[in-house]
Formats: C-alpha cells, sequence, structure tokens
C-alpha cells in the first residue's frame, strides 16, 4: 500500500510531501525524504515493546501505575521533552503538570529558548516558508547549519525552489552564511563571512549603527572587516524580500538572545527600506508545537511552573536545566527526548538521582537510567495528531502502520487518570 | 427540564420588551408548551436574556498566541486557580484558551466567532477554539488578498472565484468570509499598501474596489448566511472615513458588515491628527438597511492589536516604537501584533473612544450596529458591562468625558449626545442583533425551538455591575454559571457553513498550488479530528 505526502516527523521542516511504502504492516520504502528523516522514520517502526520498572519487563498497568505512583508522592516534578510528539501529547502533558503542581519544560530551553525571550522583548518580523520560496532574493543563513541538519531545507523552501517572483530560482537569489566556521551551508553561498565566535552582537549592532548613520572607529568588529558588514547592509536594503535564517549559533552562544534581540531590532530596521523577516531555524520536529502548545494554554512558551496552581514562568528558575543544576526537583517524567544523552554534566548528573519515568519510541540513555520505561507509537508513524513547522505551519501527522504500543497522548491521559485517583 | 419564571423577559427578536413572561426548557431548548411539573428557577427582580453573542473576537489562532508570547508582562495580573472544575490560566488583555471561555461564560456570553483566519492556518484556529470551554463558535476565513481569489477576479472568471470560496469553506471547515484591507496585504509583501478603492493589487491588475465587489457578489450568489465581513482599507488613518464611505456607496444596496467602524471613522486634523467623522458615517447607514457594523469601542487601558493588516501593525509599532510582530502567510494574508496602551489624556485615544459611543449612538436602528471591542484591539471583551454602562448612562458619560485630554470634546460630538440605551436595545446589540446578521435560527433568542442559551441578571442601576456578573447563565439547558461561579466545563458546538462547488474543480487549482505553496494540496483539508460537535448552519 502507497501512502503519498506523509508528514515527516524528523527536523523543523516537516516535509509533508514523504511517499510511504507499507507492505504486511512494516514500511519499507520511503521516498522523497532526507537521509535525516528517512533514517529517523525507518528506525521509529522497531519500537520498544516491553514496558519496564526497575529494570524488569511488566505489563502497560503495572508500569502506569508505578509512574502515577512515582508522580503523585513526588513534591516538585519536572516534566521535560515534548518536542518529538504531538500537539494533543503536549496539551496532555500540561494538564498533568498543572494536577501535579509540576515545572514543564520543552527541549527548546537548551536549544531556541533565547528565541522566546527576544521575541517578548521585541517582536518577530517573520513569514511563512512559502514566501521565502515565492519572494525572498536575498537568504541569509546565520548561525545555522541546515546543509547538515536541514537537509531540504535548501532545496525545498529557502534557495533552490522557482518562486513567483524568483522564477529562476537558485539563480535570482543571493545566499550569505554568517558562521564561525566555513561550514557545509557555506559552500552553498555566494558569500561567507566568517565571525570571530562570540561577535555576533558586535557585528549586528554595528550594523544596526551604521542604518542609523554613526560611523563606527574600529574596522574589524569580530574578525570581519567594517567594509565587509558594510557591504553586506547595503544588499540587505537593496533586496526585494530577504530574509535571516538564525540557528543555535546565535541562541546558544554568549550574548544568546541579546544576540537574536539585535538580529530582530535590525530586521525591523531594514522594513523601513524593503521587506525583511527572520525566522529561527527550529529542529525537532514539533519543538515549534510544544512552543504553541504552551503558549495557550499556559501564555508562556517554556519554563512555566504550576506550583502555585496557575502557570507561573520563570526562564533560569523553572528552566530543566536550572531546576536540575539546583537539585530542586524530586521526580521526573521525559517525554519523547533523552536528556541524560543531551543536558549538561551537573543537570544530568540530578536527573539520575531522582525516580524517572520515559515515555518513548525507543530505549535511549536516559530510559536505560528510568526506574519506568514506556515504550510508545511513533507520532507521524503509527499516531496521529498535530505538528508545526519551524514557520508555525500546522500539519497533520498521519498512522500509516499500526503499532502495539500507545500513543503518547493516550498515555499521559491514563497516567493523569491514575494520579487523579491516587489524590 | 425546568422553567424561569417571574423574570423580566427581554427578547427583541420576538418582540418581547421586558415583559413578564416563563420561559420553558426541554432538552437543551426553549420550548412552547408549558411544562407544569418543571423545577422553577424564580427569576423574580431578574432579567432574563439569551446568551450574549460576539460576532468578532479575536480569541484564537496564530496572531493570538503571538499575543500571548509577545506579552508576557499582561500575563501575571490576570492569575486564575485550577479548581474542581476549571482549568488554570492567566492574561488580562489576551487570556489563555481555557479562560477565554470561562470568562465569556461569567458575563453571560454563549456564542463567539473568531474573525480572521488565514486558510493555512484554520488547524491553529481549530486547536484553539477546541480547547475553549462552554460557547458555540465559529470563525471567518481571510479572502481579500489571497492568490486565487484575485487571480479569478482578474481574469473575470465568476464561476471560478464561486468554486474557489466554496471550495475553501469546505477545506477550512469555516463560517463565513473575512476580507481585511482587499488588496494591500499583497501589496504589504513589497511594503506597500492599498489605501484607495482604485489603487492597483501589485501582479493582479485588480483594484480593491472590484475585490469587495466580486466577493460580496460570490458571498450572496453562494448563500452565505453571514454577508461579506469587511475589514475597510486604510484603517487607522486620519481622513479615512471617506474610504469608508467609498466603501458603503460600491455595495449598492448588497449585504454587507463593516467591522470595527470606529478604527474607520476618523477625520483629519491640520496637524495630522484625528477628528470624529461618525455622523456621516452613521447617517449614511440610518439611510441604508443592507449595511451592518459593530463598533470596535476602545476602552482605556492595556490592549494588544492584532491584525491580518501587516501595514497597520508596521505603522503603529512606528508610531508608539513598541515591540512589534509580523507575519506574511503565502498566498493567503499577512498579520502583525503590536502591544498598546489606550490612555484617557492621550488626544487621539480619547476621539477613538467618543466615535465607539458616538457610533453605537447615532446609529438609530440597534439591529445595524453590534457591540465589540475588536477583542484584544481596542480592549479586551471582559470590558462590555463597562461599555453598556455607558450606553445607559447619559451622565456617567459625561463624567468619562471629562476627564479625557481638553481637546476631545471639541473634535467629537458626544457630548450634546443624549440617547441612552434601554435594556431591550442592549439586548440587540449584544445578542439579537449578531445571531441575526450570523444567519442563526436558533440563537439570540426565547422563542420556541431557540438552543436554550440563556443569561439571567440582576436588575441592578449600576448597569456595569449587573451585566459582569449574571445571576443564572443556562448553556444548552444546562446551569454552567451561578451567582459568579463556574460550575461546569461544556464543550460548545463548531458552527460551519458548507456550499456546494463543482467536485472536479480542484483541479484547475492544482498547477499553482504545487508551484507556489510549500504543503501538499492533499494535506491542506483540514482533519474531522478538529472539529468536535460540528454543526453545518445551512446556506440561504
Amino acid at each position: 500500500m502507497i501512502f503519498d505526502d506523509v508528514v515527516c516527523t524528523f527536523c523543523g521542516c516537516l516535509c509533508d510531501d514523504l511517499q510511504a511504502t507499507v507492505e504486511e504492516d512494516k514500511i519499507t520504502n520511503l521516498a522523497h525524504a532526507c537521509v535525516l528523516g528517512k533514517g529517523y522514520i525507518m528506525a521509529a517502526q522497531r519500537q520498544s515493546e516491553k514496558p519496564r520498572l526497575k529494570g524488569k519487563d511488566v505489563s502497560l498497568d503495572v508500569a502506569l501505575d508505578a509512574a502515577a505512583a512515582i508522580l503523585h508522592r513526588s513534591l516538585h516534578p519536572l516534566i521535560y521533552g515534548l518536542s518529538s510528539t504531538t500537539c494533543e501529547a503536549q496539551a496532555k502533558a500540561v494538564e498533568l503538570a498543572e494536577l501535579l503542581g509540576a515545572s514543564i519544560d520543552s527541549t527548546a530551553s537548551v536549544c531556541h529558548s533565547p528565541s522566546d525571550l527576544a521575541r517578548q522583548l521585541s517582536g518577530l518580523s517573520s513569514c511563512s516558508l512559502g514566501e521565502v520560496k515565492n519572494r525572498a532574493d536575498l537568504v541569509i543563513y546565520w548561525g545555522c547549519n541546515p546543509a547538515e541538519t536541514h537537509l531540504r531545507h535548501a532545496t525545498r523552501y529557502a534557495l533552490m525552489p522557482h518562486g513567483m517572483f524568483v522564477p529562476r530560482g537558485r539563480q535570482d537569489r543571493r545566499v550569505i552564511v554568517v558562521d564561525v566556521r566555513r561550514t557545509q551551508t557555506a559552500k552553498m553561498a555566494d558569500l561567507f563571512i566568517p565571525v570571530q565566535p562570540g561577535y555576533d552582537f558586535e557585528c549586528l549592532q554595528v550594523m544596526r549603527a551604521l542604518l542609523h548613520g554613526e560611523a563606527p572607529e574600529q574596522e574589524i568588529i569580530g574578525g570581519v572587516e567594517l567594509e565587509t558588514l558594510k557591504t553586506l547592509l547595503q544588499e540587505m536594503k537593496s533586496c526585494r524580500y530577504g530574509v535571516i535564517f538564525f540557528g543555535i549559533g546565535l541562541t546558544m552562544s554568549s550574548g544568546d538572545y541579546n544576540n537574536v534581540v539585535a538580529a530582530i531590532e535590525l530586521v525591523r530596521q531594514l522594513n523601513a527600506y524593503t521587506r525583511f523577516a527572520i525566522m529561527p531555524m527550529r529542529g525537532h520536529g514539533n519543538v515549534a508545537g510544544a512552543e504553541q502548545t504552551l503558549s495557550r494554554l499556559t501564555g508562556f512558551p517554556f519554563a512555566v511552573n504550576f506550583s502555585r496552581g496557575y502557570p507561573r514562568y520563570g526562564p533560569g528558575e523553572f528552566t530543566a536545566v536550572d531546576l536540575l543544576v539546583r537539585e530542586e526537583v524530586d521526580a521526573a517524567l521525559v517525554i519523547a527526548s533523552d536528556p541524560l544523552a543531551h543536558l549538561p554534566f551537573e543537570a544530568a548528573k540530578w536527573l539520575q538521582q531522582v525516580p524517572l519515568v520515559v515515555l518513548d519510541v525507543h530505549e535511549n540513555y536516559t530510559s536505560r537510567q528510568a526506574e519506568v520505561f514506556i515504550p510508545v507509537a511513533p507520532c507521524g508513524v503509527a499516531a496521529e495528531g498535530t505538528a508545526y513547522r519551524m514557520d508555525n505551519i500546522p500539519l497533520r501527522l498521519k498512522k500509516i502502520i499500526p503499532s502495539l504500543n500507545q500513543a503518547d497522548e493516550e498515555l499521559l491521559a491514563s497516567l493523569k487518570e491514575r494520579i487523579r485517583c491516587l489524590k | 427540564m425546568f422553567k424561569i419564571i417571574n423574570g423580566a423577559v427581554y427578547d427583541p427578536a420576538n418582540g418581547i420588551d421586558g415583559l413578564i413572561k416563563t420561559i420553558y426548557v426541554q432538552e437543551g431548548k426553549v420550548v412552547a408548551e408549558p411544562l407544569d411539573d418543571a423545577p422553577i428557577i424564580d427569576a423574580a427582580g431578574l432579567v432574563v436574556m439569551p446568551g450574549g453573542i460576539d460576532l468578532h473576537t479575536h480569541i484564537a489562532g496564530p496572531k493570538v498566541n503571538m499575543g500571548r508570547q509577545m506579552c508576557p508582562e499582561n500575563h501575571y495580573g490576570g492569575i486564575h486557580k485550577a479548581g474542581r472544575v476549571m482549568r488554570s490560566g492567566n492574561g488580562v488583555v489576551v487570556p489563555t484558551t481555557h479562560l477565554t471561555g470561562y470568562r465569556y461564560s461569567l458575563m453571560g456570553y454563549t456564542t463567539v466567532f473568531d474573525p480572521a483566519t488565514p486558510p493555512l492556518k484554520a488547524r491553529h484556529v481549530l486547536e484553539e477554539l477546541r480547547d475553549i470551554p462552554g460557547l458555540d463558535k465559529g470563525f471567518y476565513v481571510l479572502i481579500g488578498n489571497n492568490h486565487f481569489v484575485l487571480k479569478f477576479i482578474k481574469e473575470k472568471n465568476f464561476p471560478a472565484l464561486k468554486n474557489y470560496l466554496a471550495w475553501l469553506l469546505e477545506m477550512t471547515k469555516g463560517f463565513a468570509y473575512k476580507i481585511v484591507n482587499p488588496g494591500g496585504l499583497v501589496n504589504w509583501k513589497s511594503g506597500g499598501n492599498t489605501l484607495l478603492l482604485d489603487d492597483q493589487v501589485d501582479g493582479y491588475g485588480v483594484t480593491p474596489r472590484e475585490i469587495i465587489a466580486a466577493a460580496v457578489q460570490a458571498n450572496e450568489e453562494l448563500g452565505i448566511p453571514h454577508p461579506i465581513h469587511l475589514h475597510c482599507n486604510s484603517v487607522g488613518l486620519p481622513g479615512n472615513f471617506r474610504v469608508t464611505l467609498d466603501t458603503m456607496g460600491t455595495i449598492e444596496g448588497q449585504r454587507i458588515h463593516l467591522t470595527h467602524l470606529q478604527f474607520h471613522s476618523y477625520g483629519a486634523t491640520r496637524k495630522g491628527g484625528i477628528t470624529s467623522e461618525a455622523l456621516q458615517l452613521a447617517e449614511y447607514i440610518n439611510a441604508h438597511q443592507n449595511i451592518t457594523t459593530d463598533a470596535g469601542q476602545i476602552v482605556f487601558g492595556p490592549a494588544i492589536t492584532m491584525s491580518a493588516d501587516g501595514p497597520l501593525e508596521y505603522s503603529l509599532a512606528k508610531m508608539a516604537k513598541t515591540k512589534w510582530s509580523n507575519y506574511d502567510v503565502e498566498m493567503e494574508s499577512s498579520s502583525g501584533v503590536v502591544p498598546l496602551t489606550y490612555k484617557e489624556k492621550n488626544p487621539a485615544n480619547g476621539v477613538q473612544w467618543a466615535i465607539g459611543l458616538e457610533l453605537l449612538l447615532l446609529i438609530k436602528n440597534p439591529w445595524q450596529i453590534f457591540l465589540t471591542t475588536d477583542h484584544p484591539n481596542g480592549g479586551p471583551f471582559t470590558a462590555y458591562p463597562s461599555i453598556i454602562k455607558l450606553l445607559m448612562d447619559k451622565d456617567h458619560r459625561d463624567e468619562c468625558l471629562a476627564r479625557l485630554h481638553k481637546q476631545t470634546p471639541a473634535r467629537t460630538i458626544l457630548a450634546g449626545i443624549t440617547r441612552e440605551y434601554t435594556l431591550g436595545e442592549i439586548a440587540v446589540v449584544t445578542r439579537a442583533g449578531p445571531a441575526r446578521i450570523l444567519g442563526l435560527k436558533n440563537k439570540g433568542h426565547l422563542g420556541a425551538g431557540a438552543d436554550a442559551d440563556i443569561a439571567i441578571y440582576r436588575d441592578t442601576a449600576d448597569r456595569e455591575k449587573m451585566f459582569a456578573a449574571p445571576e443564572y447563565v443556562f448553556k444548552d439547558g444546562e446551569l454552567i454559571v451561578h451567582k459568579g461561579v463556574l460550575l461546569q466545563e461544556k464543550a460548545g458546538r463548531l458552527f460551519r457553513v458548507a456550499p456546494a462547488w463543482e467536485r472536479d474543480f480542484p483541479q484547475t487549482l492544482k498547477a499553482d498550488f504545487e508551484r507556489y505553496y510549500t504543503i501538499s494540496m492533499s494535506n491542506y483539508e483540514v482533519e474531522e479530528a478538529y472539529l468536535l460537535l460540528c454543526e453545518v448552519v445551512p446556506c440561504l
């Protein structure tokens, strides 16, 4: 059986043109996907099947009861992950957090959360990826490397497509990469501007100053010649529709949200001359959805705490890393994430000390240390739901093969019911 | 099954104006036959009205969530704790989804419509609407800057335009069509705008006048219950009342709803300030029964402006020197979000405040103007009771006017207006009128067959207190609010409209869709999963 227009769940591109061939409940071929997406989806169908409690296989019932008991007992549980599951599951996780008085945080907290902070300070002039495809004659990748992380970003959305006002595709666009090293993406560019690590803020601020008609005294800023920045600025002012895609080169380097504020404000100023947009390159398939879901239900995109019975916001206070480093949580529920593999050592150390419940498609580094591990049906493969692309366009994830496991959404709902019974 | 006795019933759709009358409710509906043994709600000293209806309130979707994300500073003031029934939430101006429903229920409102959904974002709107309890809901689909709409108008291919519009409602599950700044958002994508009705739209060779005319004709021929819901060109600009008059004239007697008219009623001072031209517009509307409008009243205090009108939001951000979000939607629309605070001592804000009230007071027929704040653009919907007090109490109105900037009285004529609304007229502008223009036959009245959405208020002299805290609110015959306490979370319906289109028509869209959109055409249609309790409202 052939399924057309399947949505890939790997990265924020959410390419929705995959063609899956399913034979005997297995995906045997996946056309149009990039190598990362294909690997991710093909692997997703090899799901773990046995829930586990303290290293022993148990029934789902026993695992859910044990998980409910851990979370119910906890004075301050952390719910973390969320970026690789559906919005419906994320909404259930928020309900659970509210019931438990927990802190809830997504992986955005160690990725693009500074972009959220910047948006709170400055707003964001952005667009859908189709506007980039149809209009952008200047594309700047700043501190991101889609050639190795978002493999179809250039071909499907940003550089190659023949759009309405850029009919010759790549030939009609100017492409500039700003980064600390010559990445694979830089090789696709017309111009590569190397910046000294940690100096993005200076470069962006100097460009803002130049736009204001100021004349900086230095001739080299963060390793970049002033003349180069002037040329870059001139290109930005004179394009018809420009866009900056930025990655964690801006958000997770020194200066974090200040870098993003500088970039957003530069883009805002450029709109006095032409149309200009800026978009964070979101990593996980539904990390944008995690922010949408948390925002609509709690008002805040990440780092939310319910200990007072209402949502409170505290970047640096209720962010997962900070809660763990300060040893403030006494249990954790991890959904669709592998924090022990990814969080800083000090945070991971405490996460290993507390009772841990993990919901994931596969065993991972975190699940192996979990007191309770519950395997789930992979979303977009064996579970339906909503996901938001990096430009916040919502798409429906399909169920194309069956699974013995339940979806995150169902599991979190039954977990909530069990905890309610304990209260 | 129950009956409400001894209440003063205000049911203007059925010509009832304060009559003491028993209302019988059975299985979620108002029924005519007396139910002798039914339990009794004694409404002595109380006022019985149909549930409130808001036909223009931005409560769901991408702009609204951007408002939440951009403005954490205005969440802590609106804290709401989780309770036995209620979910937690926050937000003074833009509440979280559940809290939005609670606050409407607690004012006696039972039906609301979100007015501006780009088709590509329909799932997002539906996700949020699905959260919101206690209300029947629907949304309007943006069409005034849509590639296919403009293309078919340019080609003068009217059958294709009608097919496309019908197909679009099917894809999105929308209720009606919304036009925001026709053509202007297309031009905004290359830095421009369309300010006048005969300005050209880039790349399409059409004008706002042609877009409005074609859309109105298509809407009427498709039999969509609600007329075209239009946000005119030149919103917010000094002197824009001329564009508004031109727009009303170009319709030539056909139905149209001009939304948030306050923002479109400005004259100009020599220095570029605004004056009130509400009288001219009101007189025109008084002479033209085909036109309806809603006030877009502003409220002093914090607001978050959010509109599909991208160029408007950009100019607001420049003027207010505050944070600015913009989002251009491929092929369909644009949008912007800018937080603002309306201040009593700001001369422009004072004029805006007066204009909204002037429109509400000068348009004689209450069935032609409805109470809105264009939430949260003019301020939050929770301000409705305070606006009702302004409409019903001339002395209170004068006291408020006296607090404003000294130039305000000279630039407006509010001080000279003596009209005070009656309870019956309030029932029209907040319930019966919107229900009629939305084409909802079971809403906005208390006759036999109506949905038993009923709000019962204590008849107190302070009309703000009265309308802020109903004694009872029934949704589909179930008591959901009693004495200011929410008793249950009841899921509401989604209203949609489903006009017919030719089955092979979408084929003609395929080439452009594949060339210019970034999602597959087969993934465009909103799935059943988003449509809990969906009800199709028949076409005319």
